[in-house]
């Protein structure tokens, strides 16, 4: 007969000191939460409350259909996906080209600075650097798309650096040995290794962008969110709704088309 | 090819495909610049110029006074009280939103039967409410319900509770499908119920996964509540949105160290209670 020693019984019976600790650590914190905002929750329960909800639910009904306003629907939409493509597609760039020091490809000091450099552009949100570039730059997409190419720069650059790091170094080798200078040595040596995954960390982060874009105009920096602002601020709710309508369809499309993409590719010889 | 292995190739072999691609790319490129109004030197405007240097270099000193600071440590506690909660009540949501839609706990798929029907429609419909709660930015929510609740922390709350919502209930779903399901199948066709099956069947191969996306989505939640402030929703975002529309660079420059701050705690306390749990 083995004996069962208390380390065993005591799994057995399914008690954990320390997961009920963090349980209990975790159930005050969120109750300390919830007490420090203080919410006002007859505004969400009562009667009288709700009946203000519903009223306010009905003003977005129905949205405006009219075709005038889709088409400056459409205009939004488009200049969203301006916003989001240049954005990514200036970051890739920049970001390829400051991968480069950060992967430590010039020395120590380059790649810490570099380094830091991109954890700054990536740490500070878009939303943010849209409100400064709105001041820098003036209202409209093109401030959106400066804003959305520094966040993802910080993203993109530090993603890219770790490809570079991870590449095997051989074919550059190989083709510095044989007399290729270094600069044609990384073209033709690291870049094709390397280049599906940038493609793939770049259309992942224009699908991200695609989302932020949307709502970058509310700080003034173009696209639908700042149709949608604009008709709210003026209390046009059917045109508000319209807009988010937009919003949603664009989203889902964004989503649905990266979903099938993913499926594509996880399909053998697909 | 024998030839071109005699004779080395002076140029590009793929160069015209290169090309092509390049060309094609710009092509493109154009009419986006034009839709996104693209005009670099509006940056250099003299105008924008003078605005711009005189915020940023009011960036330094940041502001450091005890006033100034109190107030911003309040906002930062209430930044992470609103991720904190709005998290909690998101998931008020998608569990049982999450439930009715994993297919693992489904008793109509064991064989056809009654209720089959409806099982799929409750489903679909469960469905179609999360992407609806999802597929609006949190952002836009809050902006909406700063319209209905008033400016503050509540609208933040809110928001985050409908968007997280949506996103936590369709991963628990597709978590809940995606390890073990044998043991809950079995306990449904020794004819226990939905929830108990979960229980004993499913939670205890996922609660880790379960627990960890959760916190991951936390983190994701203390980012997002640190900008709910730009549209009034209360914390650090609306104390940077008055220090910027005063044009305070010093102000602003503390608050967004504070923002780098944050961002860090919430990544680091993410990944130890991810570690803890894994």
């Amino acid at each position: 007969m083995s004996t069962v020693t208390f380390d065993e019984r005591r799994r057995a019976l399914g008690f954990c000191i320390y997961c009920w600790t963090t349980m209990l650590l975790l159930a005050v914190l969120v109750w300390a939460c919830f007490a420090y905002l203080s919410l006002d929750w007859s505004l969400l329960f009562s009667g009288e409350s709700a009946g203000y909800m519903v009223q306010f639910i009905q003003r977005f009904f129905p949205p405006d259909l009219s075709s005038e306003f889709l088409q400056r629907i459409a205009k939004g939409t488009l200049e969203t996906l301006a916003i989001s493509a240049l954005g990514t597609l200036l970051a890739a760039a920049v970001g390829l080209f400051l991968a480069l020091p950060a992967a430590g490809r010039l020395g120590g000091l380059p790649k810490a600075a570099t380094r830091f450099f991109l954890n700054f552009l990536r740490s500070v949100p878009e939303l943010v650097w849209a409100a400064l570039m709105v001041m820098a730059a003036g209202l409209g997409p093109f401030a959106g798309t400066l804003a959305l190419a520094l966040h993802t720069t910080g993203v993109l650059g530090r993603l890219f650096a770790e490809s570079l790091e991870n590449v095997p170094s051989q074919p550059t080798q190989a083709l510095v040995e044989s007399g290729a200078s270094p600069s044609l040595a990384f073209v033709y040596g690291t870049l094709p290794s390397i280049t599906p995954q940038l493609i793939a960390y770049s259309m992942y982060r224009w699908e991200m962008n695609i989302r932020m874009a949307t709502v970058l105009g509310f700080v003034g920096a173009g696209g639908l969110g700042q149709m949608l602002y604009y008709e709210l601020s003026l209390l046009h709710e059917a045109q508000a709704s319209s807009v988010i309508i937009a919003m949603l369809i664009l989203v889902v499309f964004v989503d649905a088309i990266s979903a099938w993409i993913r499926r594509r590719q996880m399909r053998p010889g697909g | 090819m024998p030839d071109s292995l005699s004779q080395p190739a002076t140029r590009d072999p793929d160069a015209i495909r290169r090309a092509s691609w390049i060309l094609g790319a710009l092509l493109l490129m154009w009419p986006l610049l034009h839709i996104a109004q693209f005009r670099p030197a509006e940056l250099f405007d003299s105008r924008n110029l003078a605005v711009m240097g005189g915020f940023v270099g009011g960036f330094f000193p940041p502001v450091l006074t005890t006033e100034f600071l109190s107030l911003t440590l309040k906002a930062t506690i209430e930044t992470l009280a609103m991720a904190t909660a709005g998290v909690v009540l998101a998931l008020l949501i998608a569990a049982p939103l999450g439930l009715v839609l994993s297919h693992s706990l489904s008793i109509s798929r064991i064989g056809p039967g009654p209720g089959r029907g409806t099982g799929e429609a409750v489903r679909t419909l469960s469905r179609f409410t999360l992407l609806l709660l999802r597929g609006i930015p949190e952002i836009v929510w809050a902006l909406l319900l700063v319209r209905a609740f008033g400016l503050g922390p509540a609208a933040g709350v809110l928001a985050i509770a409908i968007t997280y919502g949506g996103m936590l209930g369709k991963v628990y779903a597709e978590i809940l499908e995606a390890g073990d399901t044998r043991p809950a199948r079995v306990l449904l066709e020794a004819g226990s119920g939905r929830l108990m099956a979960f229980f004993y069947g499913l939670l205890p191969g996922a609660a880790q996964e379960l627990a960890s996306y959760t916190v991951y989505r936390w983190e994701c939640a203390v980012r997002a509540s640190v900008i709910m402030g730009f549209v009034g929703a209360g914390g650090l975002g609306q104390l940077m949105d008055q220090s910027m529309k005063m044009l305070n660079g010093g102000e602003v420059s503390t608050i967004l160290v504070i923002f780098l701050l944050l961002v860090l705690l919430a990544d680091a306390i993410s990944v130890g209670l991810r570690k803890l749990l894994a």
